[in-house]
């Protein structure tokens, strides 16, 4: 047996709220307790990615990965498989797409299209222990750049490279360290955002829990090419643990020698504090987020002046996206060229993705720039859950688009999304199935905005909350079809007269949806019918007589008792007691229950 | 809503102890007022004029920002609170039979209380697990693919763990 051997515990959010810690912490113990020749390594990493799975267990140097582990599993994990070498069948990874049982998980389809730069250490190592980052040549590229290069050779790499701010706008990083570098003004300050804030999207999170020095590194070097001995992090309120390993890797990065006086011998100082954000989502805009540094309302100002040139406490600032610091130091430790021979052209390197809502396979995938949805959603994700038929994806947060079936081969990267409405964002992906209804996720847009801006601006302010009064009218079968008109016509004014790009994208949601799904507006309007059966108003479930095999499962899940029927004859929905909750029409085993129009004729 | 600010006798020393840690400057007044909410479960009032004295701005100011940022209350809350994810993911996936659960079996509306001080309930966009949507957060755990059952049997655990160790 190897005396290297590792058993990695993943311990993102994810898996830790299916008690991935317990089977931590009882790994740990009985691995002391147990009578084994040479002891594993008992390790707790950031998130995998497959957290659906979770918690998952790696074991090396076997590279045999264990998903949905219990803490009652662990004894026969460590007896069979530590001790003994046997495989436990039952713990594999069970591919939907090849249906085959896959011992080493890279091998399994989520894995195997994947390329990780930002999410290189993540799973691999103890996020908390800088040595393990060391060891994965963490630090290397700080080291290379504070002695070999000076200042303006990392910004022209870093230009060379053409990396694009992954934040959302896709800003060439490059071209923003240039502009501050050039201004003769000091102090200079550098920014961490990490003030995640699209709703589907977690792969901020992911980075500052799994990996919190790569992120630290990548400032460093930033600080150094453009002159600042001050960054900032700032942290989402809601992201504990990504603010708790964070502080323990800013200290022992002090410790090291990385961060504080005189970075390793050099003549560079820089240091960084953690600001903890307030559960603000306009925060995550720069000058918001700048403003609520210092300790004001978080509201966005003009921007006549870019922040490079006065930013925080109207100093040159450099504010970067959680992920593009992870990609900073691979980047100057590999060279631009590694960087673009990934990638398409404009857009190099990869980008993360969050896979959410009806798709099989949930969790964080990190692909080149410019891969198709469809390899995305159908190949990683494993397609749509129950096999149903696949509807949109939504991209960009609340300021993307919605796209639709006919739009599956797009590339995924800031240029083709941007052709078609949608946009990159900060990279979440939610797939969305025959059962969700266009309308009622434009107006659950409209309703996290109205509630998210800051109020500042007129348009924005007024502007949306006019969007989702009218959405609901539809939704409640109210509307009108000059409504569609009046939509267009408020998206075209919130978008021109708005500061900051919240209100300037607030309306992708709205048109995006009008511009692919107009007919379920129509049906909406005109037909009084949810055709996904969301809107309640809109919706009644009937039987289908001839398919119904009066198995009486609907009539036990009913809440109000509405159905009735003899067994194993069909039964019938009473349409006055009815109040569409929809949990038959989610349990009924062979589909019998279909979706009607609101009004009830009877 | 009940008012539970007449339970509850503030204690100035801790917003002192608070206070102290950071320097005399605005910059700390939303650092200051979190420590604040995670103490009380709330920004009291008295604790906000604290705030104003201490670094030497208007009480207006602290105000502001004491309810420009979400995750800061002026209302007192419940030992448990329970926070329905309602993000995009979550949101598809049925977090309104999460939300309805839980105000059908606690009787309460987002951001009331329940009359005996236990559970509070908020609507929260994006949690960050979109993995496992629909998702509850009460008092820093996570609660992955809720459904009604599940819900019921949580809340039923932690009724049960309170009354026992009362």
């Amino acid at each position: 047996m190897s005396s290297n051997k590792k058993i990695l515990v993943c311990c993102g959010t994810g898996c830790l709220a299916n008690n991935s810690y317990q089977v931590y912490e009882k790994f740990k113990s009985l691995t002391k307790e147990k009578e084994i020749t040479v002891k594993p390594l008992v390790k707790p990493t950031g998130c995998n990615g497959l957290c659906e799975k979770g918690p998952v267990v790696k074991i090396l140097p076997d590279d045999i990965s264990y998903f949905k582990v219990k803490v009652e599993d662990v004894e026969e994990i460590i007896e069979k498989t530590i001790i003994k070498g046997k495989i436990i069948d039952r713990l594999l990874y069970f591919d939907t797409n090849t249906k085959t049982k896959i011992t080493d998980h890279r091998n399994a389809t989520f894995y195997k299209n994947q390329h990780k730069i930002a999410l290189r250490n993540i799973g691999e190592i103890d996020p908390s222990k800088i040595e393990d980052y060391i060891e994965r040549d963490g630090y290397e590229a700080l080291k290379k750049v504070l002695f070999n290069f000076k200042p303006e050779k990392v910004l022209d790499m870093v230009e060379e490279s053409y990396l694009r701010g992954r934040g959302g706008a896709g800003f060439p990083t490059g071209i923003k360290w240039k502009t501050c570098a050039s201004y003769d003004n000091f102090p200079k300050y550098v920014i961490c955002n990490g003030d995640e804030g699209d709703p589907g999207a977690f792969m901020d999170r992911s980075i500052m829990e799994g990996d919190p020095n790569t992120v630290i590194e990548g400032m460093i070097i930033c600080a150094y090419a453009v002159g600042s001995n001050q960054g900032y992090l700032y942290i989402r309120d809601e992201y504990e643990l990504a603010r708790k390993n964070m502080q323990i890797a800013i200290d022992s990065a002090r410790e090291h020698g990385y961060l504080g006086k005189n970075i390793l011998g050099s003549s560079l100082n820089f240091d960084l504090e953690i600001v903890r954000g307030g559960g603000a989502f306009v925060c995550g805009e720069s000058s918001a987020l700048m403003a609520s540094i210092q300790g004001k309302v978080g509201e966005p100002r003009a921007k006549y002046i870019r922040s490079v040139e006065k930013g925080l406490w109207e100093q040159p600032t450099i504010l970067n996206n959680v992920e593009t610091w992870a990609n900073i130091p691979p980047i100057l430790l590999n060279g631009p060229n590694w960087f673009k021979k990934i990638g398409v052209k404009d857009n190099y390197g990869t980008k993360v993705f969050s896979l959410v809502g009806k798709v099989k396979n949930t969790g964080l995938v990190e692909v080149p720039m410019g891969s198709s949805l469809r390899n995305l959603v159908f190949e990683i994700g494993g397609g749509i859950i129950n096999d149903k038929e696949f509807k949109a994806v939504q991209t960009g947060g609340p300021s993307g688009g919605c796209i639709p079936k006919e739009h599956l081969d797009v590339n995924l990267d800031f240029d083709s999304l941007d052709d078609i409405g949608s946009m990159m964002g900060s990279g979440g992906v939610i797939v969305m199935d025959e059962n969700t209804c266009m309308v009622e996720v434009a107006r659950y847009y409209m309703e996290f905005l109205s509630e998210e801006s800051c109020g500042k601006c007129t348009t924005c302010r007024e502007g949306i909350k006019l969007m989702l009064d009218i959405l609901t009218n539809i939704t409640e079968g109210k509307g009108t079809k000059e409504d569609l008109d009046l939509l267009i016509d408020i998206c075209h004014t919130v978008e021109k007269g708005s500061l900051c790009g919240l209100g300037q994208t607030a309306p992708n949601p709205v048109k995006t949806t009008i511009e692919f799904f107009k007919d379920e507006y129509l049906e909406h309007i005109e037909n009084h019918r949810c055709p996904a059966g969301v809107c309640k108003n809109l919706t009644s479930y009937h039987i289908n007589q001839d398919e119904c095999i009066g198995c009486g499962i609907c009539a036990k899940k009913c809440p109000v008792d509405a159905i009735s029927g003899e067994p194993k004859k069909a039964h019938k929905i009473d349409q006055n007691s009815c109040i569409t909750c929809g949990e038959c029409y989610e349990n009924c085993p062979v589909d019998a229950i279909k979706i009607g129009g609101g009004i009830v004729e009877s | 809503m009940i008012a539970l600010e007449n339970k509850i006798e503030i204690n100035l020393k801790n917003t002192e102890k608070i206070l102290e840690k950071y320097p005399k400057n605005k910059r700390y007044t939303l650092a200051m007022l979190q420590d604040i909410q995670r103490n009380y479960e709330y920004i009291p009032k008295e604790a906000m004029y604290e705030v104003s004295k201490y670094i030497e701005s208007p009480l207006n100011e602290v105000y502001s920002i004491a309810t420009f940022y979400k995750a800061l209350s002026l209302e007192p809350k419940g030992k448990f609170v329970i926070k329905v994810c309602n993000g995009t993911a979550c949101h598809i996936r049925g977090s309104d039979k999460v939300l309805d659960e839980i105000k059908s079996s606690l009787d309460i509306q987002p951001g009331e209380t329940t009359e005996d001080g236990l559970f509070s309930v908020e609507i929260v966009n994006c949690v960050g697990a979109c993995a496992l949507a629909p998702v509850m957060v009460i008092n820093e755990k996570y609660y992955g693919n809720m459904t009604k059952d599940k819900v019921h049997k949580v809340l039923e655990k932690i009724r049960r763990d309170n009354n026992e160790q009362q």
